[in-house]
């Protein structure tokens, strides 16, 4: 990373940012505002979810409108095994379920990634309008095949009655479960940071902006492009687990073409590409969502006039206004 | 199994396809002249569908519905193309599917709105109701041949649009350079308004005709939305007779297999188990019939651009 005065304006942002989130809860916890607490973790969850969005989305150029798909899947990986476990019913293959976190996050990486490789190869294969299409496809397909499968409560969701454990850990308050869910968006922000400024980082950049030339340089767009986006959709599902523990509860909603639309917003109302963009946008929205919704019932026709405001007059969302244009293409 | 079941079946999978077909075709034109992604294409159909409704309940008419249905459809979609999508066609797809993401929550929540949270119903007229005996002795509603019958037509009446008239040679030429064709002289301008209100008024009347099979309500278009772009991959983009095929093989796979899934896995498996894993499979059937389009021709069928 260089010296330049936009890139280190942008890290300060970004680290406001992070601090404040931080600040939020921890004031919210002194003041006794437990609801606060139960707000910035929500706020962390999404700022994780659109992290890993904004990995494909934002360095890569892939926009897919299907990522709920990987949210829901990391979500029914923490539902499915959290209600075996509470059950003591073993599931197939004889494997017990469980209710340690750790575990969890384990099995919505791998089930998000596996699914992930699959949907990749296919939809990779296009590009452009295709790929939107096609990813939006996928993840309505999954969402109904959620619906229509009566096992795990089909249309209904699934109730997980009691939050997973984490060694060590009171996850049943709320601040321990905020810092739990804040440790991993840090987590998630460092690696988006190392994923960019790393030589893979370069050259899925690269393929984003000329991919032409990076197949000329002798590396192949589609095998960088796939990586990137198993990886940030394994991090998706892991957001998706912690949505699930913070809510007790897993529906299909999570893997409806909405929740794939709101992660866009986060990802481009905060700043596309940005570090810290998809925290940023998380906030808003979640903050915008508490407020307005306050106010009226019909508060996502003001959401909707906001964001075509913001797409047709001011790109580069609140990290871009804050910390300027640094990025090209 | 009975054979005039199965017939039955084809047909209502063929009334599907040809109901995709509509919005599809709108899709894909819109997409092929000015490259846009418009994701609040579900919105005009949903449009057409309340209008239809309100109107025919005010006047207990369902032909001035439907004619109200295809006008309100279109202006909805020329006031949504002068004020916001004219200021798309030079942005990337991102801001395109962002933008119309945002209108589908105006429309979705400005319709609850005017019309509230509870679903309208709207009836079948009554010269169209009931059954309709077809040839081998099968009865068929007639209201469903009757969308078939539309669809057909409209499907006709676009392939002479644009194969032979002036305003149809216009779309193929802003299709394959829509410079050239504003240096000729050709207001471009007036003509991606035109497209865009035509594409808005076939889904505004697809939403109308369907309006009368299920409930009038917020949201109803979403769904038919994904479809129809499931449509227009396995047709390929740009491509008014892709998109024909495309819908018909989509509606008739998606219904037969909800009807005959079930009924194999029957053969081997007790009743509650094959009808939930057969309905569960059956909704997978036309995804894996794109994915394996893609496989084959990642560009689709009828690719007008290939």
């Amino acid at each position: 990373m260089g010296a330049s005065m936009p890139v280190s304006r942008e890290a300060v942002v970004s680290l406001t940012l992070i601090l404040a989130l931080l600040a939020g809860a921890l004031i919210a916890q002194a003041s006794g505002e437990t609801f606060y607490v139960t707000l910035a973790t929500r706020i962390a969850i999404l700022a994780l979810a659109a992290t890993g969005l904004n990995l494909a989305l934002g360095l890569g150029g892939l926009v897919s409108f299907g990522h709920a798909a990987f949210f829901g899947i990391g979500g029914y990986a923490c539902g499915i095994l959290a209600i075996h476990a509470y059950n003591g019913e073993p599931m197939i293959l004889g494997l017990p379920g469980t209710q340690t976190m750790p575990v969890i996050w384990l099995a919505a990486l791998v089930a998000s990634g596996l699914v992930a490789v699959a949907i990749g190869a296919l939809s990779l294969r296009t590009s452009g309008v295709y790929f939107i299409m096609i990813t939006l496809a996928f993840a309505q397909m999954i969402y109904y095949f959620a619906i229509s499968w009566p096992a795990y409560g089909g249309e209904d969701g699934l109730s997980i009655f009691v939050r997973d454990n984490f060694p060590g850990v009171n996850t049943l308050k709320p601040l321990p479960f905020f810092l739990i869910c804040f440790a991993l968006l840090a987590a998630g922000l460092f690696f988006f940071g190392l994923v960019r400024d790393s030589r893979f980082g370069a050259a899925l950049q690269a393929a984003r902006q000329n991919p032409v030339r990076v197949a000329a340089l002798g590396m192949a767009p589609f095998r960088i492009r796939l990586v990137a986006f198993v990886l940030s959709a394994m991090m998706t599902g892991v957001a998706g687990a912690l949505y699930v523990d913070l809510n007790r509860f897993v529906s299909p909603s999570m893997l409806s073409w909405q929740m794939s639309g709101e992660l866009i917003v986060l990802v481009v109302l905060g700043g596309t590409g940005r570090l810290a963009g998809p925290l940023a946008g998380a906030a808003l929205y979640v903050l915008f969502e508490f407020l307005l919704g306050g106010m009226t019932e019909r508060w996502q026709f003001f959401l909707g006039l906001i964001l075509l405001l913001v797409v047709l007059f001011a790109r580069g969302g609140v990290v871009g206004l804050l910390a300027g244009r640094a990025r090209h293409g | 199994m009975q054979i005039d079941l199965l017939i039955e079946q084809v047909l209502n999978g063929v009334q599907f396809g040809v109901m995709l077909f509509l919005m599809a075709a709108g899709l894909t034109l819109i997409f092929g002249v000015m490259g846009l992604i418009n994701l609040a294409h579900g919105s005009l159909y949903m449009v057409g569908a309340f209008a239809c409704a309100a109107v025919a309940a005010a006047t207990g008419s369902f032909w001035l519905g439907l004619v109200a249905s295809l006008a309100a459809a279109a202006a909805a979609g020329a006031i949504v193309e002068v004020v916001v999508v004219r200021r798309l066609y030079k942005r990337d797809h991102l801001d395109q599917v962002l933008a119309t993401f945002a209108l589908i929550l105006i429309f979705s929540e400005g319709t609850r709105w005017l019309f509230g949270s509870s679903p309208l119903y709207l009836n079948i007229p009554g010269a169209l109701s009931g059954a309709v005996s077809l040839p081998g002795d099968l009865d068929y509603s007639l209201y469903r041949l009757f969308i078939i019958i539309v669809g057909m037509a409209v499907a006709a009446g676009l392939y002479f649009l644009i194969a032979h008239t002036r305003l149809g040679m216009r779309i193929r030429a802003g299709e394959s350079d829509r410079e050239m064709i504003a240096a000729l002289g050709v207001d471009i301008t007036t003509l991606y308004t035109l497209v865009f209100a035509l594409g808005a008024a076939l889904a505004g009347l697809a939403g109308a005709m369907v309006g009368a099979l299920q409930s009038v309500q917020v949201g109803m278009g979403e769904p038919v939305l994904i479809l129809a772009f499931v449509v227009v991959v396995i047709g390929g983009i740009g491509s008014i007779k892709g998109a024909l095929i495309g819908a018909v093989l989509v509606g008739v796979i998606d219904t037969l297999g909800r009807f005959l899934l079930p009924a194999a896995l029957h053969l081997f498996l007790p009743a509650s188990q094959a009808a939930s894993i057969g309905g569960s499979i059956a909704s997978m059937l036309i995804y894996v019939f794109m994915a394996l389009v893609l496989v084959v021709r990642p560009q689709g069928l009828f690719s007008a651009n290939a």
